[in-house]
């Protein structure tokens, strides 16, 4: 199962710009990508409001999940977006 | 013909259709039911869905900058997968569209503002966003500003948010009304600064209707709706009588035997600059450097800083530039400063220099932009920190100037324990401005947006002037930079009190300037002491008057 764990370094959290760039960057998948706080529900990646609702800090680890052609590719570009101070 | 009255607080008269700002679209009715057709009423949701997507975005592209990515992300939420997920499953229920959408909305809004901070401050977003789709659906009109009209309208609102009045031109808004809001709001300040005549609590402004012709007089606070041809013609020219009368060659500002005080004009930037000089302002005793700040993403960087401030100075060779360093938080929220939780009062919370010591880079970033402008040109800058409470924190900014090579630091007086105590902050200041809105809305426990408690906010109130006084025999300069060195008669009671400067909005100072020059330095004193012994700010107003002939 392609699955990322990450720690979020943007000083805003996942808000503001890096959560837009981060869904942008998801949306244009052909395939299905969750995030969750470790431990937590899954919700799309491709939804700015679901994002934003997990209210992830600064700091705080995030896990990506995706499933299918280029999933590989596409969790290490999500996962640097969020590894950007 | 109607007559509606106000608080003008931005001088000038204005003529135009009323441009009424609801603020939101009427709530669907709750267990609206669609006509049995699910799939085609989630399609004709989620393509309103997708015509708000593509206006946000077509309007963000024509405006660029920051305004572009602020947009796009708006769009995004518009074109949310779980928030369309969610529409289609009301839809599938029997819920209509309209109410399907309301209710999805609700329900990420309801998080957002539950997260609260930054989120929170999003959920309006939201609200705008779906009266928008619920506006798309129900045919009726958007809401929000038109940013263009055929003629300059006159802007009818319950109260307007720092960043709507910020955008806006004299060629687009013929004049502001709220129904809410005082003297000291920000609607009033920035009215003042873009040059547009503005009334702020006049009770019915709400219930005016869309495109009602309106008349605005920004001096007597007057609203006259639907007023005669003859009426206009002959506010129009009183208002421009009354702008060109003091236009005269400016001495400095001193009273009649000679104690000199400066003159300084308050601006938000270069563009307020030509209206100062114009009238003959001495120097700039309140430069707002926020208004650089608001509606960004991130900081404006230390080059574009450096420009805005090295414009302002260069444009007073030899003369006093008072910076005022960033003031953000309570009504003045900055979304890449956002309070580190919730704030159930931020007034009373972080804002100010406490903001910015809990973003010292964002201050050292500041400081450096404004060290780099000043240097080679002759103006004699001065920097002061808002919300200074303390000698303690005084003493943190002082240090933080000098850090950054800055020569001259000084320190708003706004909270009633740095006026108690001026005498202690003035040893590590190098000099004081008090803040006259600020301070009221601290001395008196007064929200200084709320229109109902404006008796409150009178810088007239004895208890103010005590205040005042104070910090004016702290020992180091001490200036004035609130509303309040506008008025003629306050003036020379404030140079009685001792303080050394006025500064105010530019077209107040030959008037202040007129009256000055006609009292000595002896009158203002005795009219200063004759205001603190009065009980109420009428009885101040009138004692002083007494000492000073020919002012009302």
């Amino acid at each position: 199962m392609p699955e990322r764990k990450v720690i979020v370094e943007s000083q805003v959290g996942l808000h503001a710009r890096p959560a837009a760039t981060f869904v942008q960057t998801a949306a244009k998948a052909a395939i299905d990508v969750t995030v969750a706080k470790p431990g937590g529900e899954p919700v799309s990646a491709k939804s700015i409001l679901s994002i934003l609702a997990l209210d992830v800090r600064h700091g705080e680890a995030i896990v990506i999940h995706a499933e299918g052609d280029g999933a590989e590719e596409l969790l290490d570009e999500l996962a640097a977006i969020v590894s950007v101070p | 013909m109607e007559r509606l009255a106000g608080a003008g607080v931005s001088p000038g008269a204005g003529y135009g259709p009323a441009y009424v700002m609801t603020g939101a679209v009427p709530e669907p009715a709750p267990g609206a039911r669609h006509g049995g057709d699910p799939a085609a009423e989630a399609a004709r949701a989620e393509a309103a869905m997708e015509r708000v997507a593509a206006e946000l975005e077509a309007r963000g592209e024509a405006a660029g900058g920051d305004a572009k990515d602020v947009l796009a992300a708006q769009a995004m939420i518009a074109r949310d997968p779980a928030l369309s997920a969610d529409v289609t499953a009301l839809i599938g229920d029997g819920t209509a569209a309209e109410r399907a959408v309301f209710e999805a909305f609700l329900h990420y809004r309801d998080i957002l503002s539950g997260i609260g901070g930054y989120l929170g401050a999003r959920a309006a977003d939201l609200d705008d966003i779906r009266d928008r789709v619920v506006a798309e659906l129900a045919g009726v009109p958007m809401p929000g500003l038109p940013r263009a009209a055929g003629r300059p309208y006159v802007l009818v609102a319950r109260d307007l948010a720092p960043a709507d009045t910020a955008l806006l031109s004299p060629e687009i808004v013929a004049a502001f009304v709220t129904e809410e809001g005082g003297p000291t709001s920000h609607t009033a300040i920035l009215a003042r600064a873009l040059g547009v005549p503005a009334v702020v609590a006049c009770a019915g402004a709400a219930s005016i209707a869309p495109g009602t012709p309106l008349l605005v007089d920004g001096d007597t606070g007057v609203v006259r709706v639907l007023p005669s041809r003859e009426q206009v013609a002959a506010t129009l020219r009183a208002a421009r009588e009354r702008e060109t009368v003091p236009a005269v060659p400016a001495a400095p500002g001193a009273t009649s035997d000679g104690h000199p005080v400066a003159l300084l004009a308050n601006i938000g930037g270069p563009g307020d600059v030509p209206s100062a000089l114009r009238h003959g302002a001495e120097g700039v005793g309140l430069y707002r450097t926020e208004l650089l700040f608001l509606d960004r993403g991130q900081a404006p960087s230390e080059e574009e800083q450096m420009a805005a401030y090295r414009e302002v100075l260069t444009a007073f060779p030899g003369k006093t530039v008072t910076v005022r360093v960033l003031d953000a938080g309570a009504d003045k929220p900055l979304s890449f400063l956002p309070p580190p939780g919730r704030e159930p009062n931020p007034a009373l919370g972080r804002r100010g220099l406490r903001v910015l010591r809990d973003h010292p880079d964002v201050l050292a970033a500041q400081l450096r932009a404004l060290a780099r402008a000043a240097a080679g040109t002759s103006a004699a800058l001065r920097v002061m920190a808002p919300m200074v409470a303390t000698a303690e924190e005084a003493s943190w900014f002082a240090a933080a100037c000098e850090e950054a090579g800055l020569t001259c630091a000084g320190a708003m007086i706004e909270v009633p324990a740095a006026a108690l105590r001026a005498a202690d902050i003035a040893a590590v200041a190098d000099f004081l401005s008090v803040g006259t809105n600020d301070l009221a809305q601290y001395a008196f426990a007064a929200d200084r947006e709320a229109g109902a408690l404006a008796a409150l906010q009178d810088p007239w109130q004895p208890a103010l002037l005590d205040l005042v006084a104070m910090a004016a025999a702290a020992g180091v300069p001490c200036g004035v930079c609130g509303e309040a060195g506008g008025d003629p008669a306050l003036g020379c009671v404030l140079v009685g009190l001792g303080v050394s400067s006025l500064s105010m909005g530019a077209r107040a100072l030959p008037w202040v300037r007129a009256a000055l020059a006609r009292h000595t330095l002896e009158q203002c004193r005795t009219a200063a002491a004759a205001a603190r012994t009065a009980r109420t700010p009428a009885e101040a107003r009138a004692a002083a008057c007494d000492h000073l002939p020919g002012l009302p």
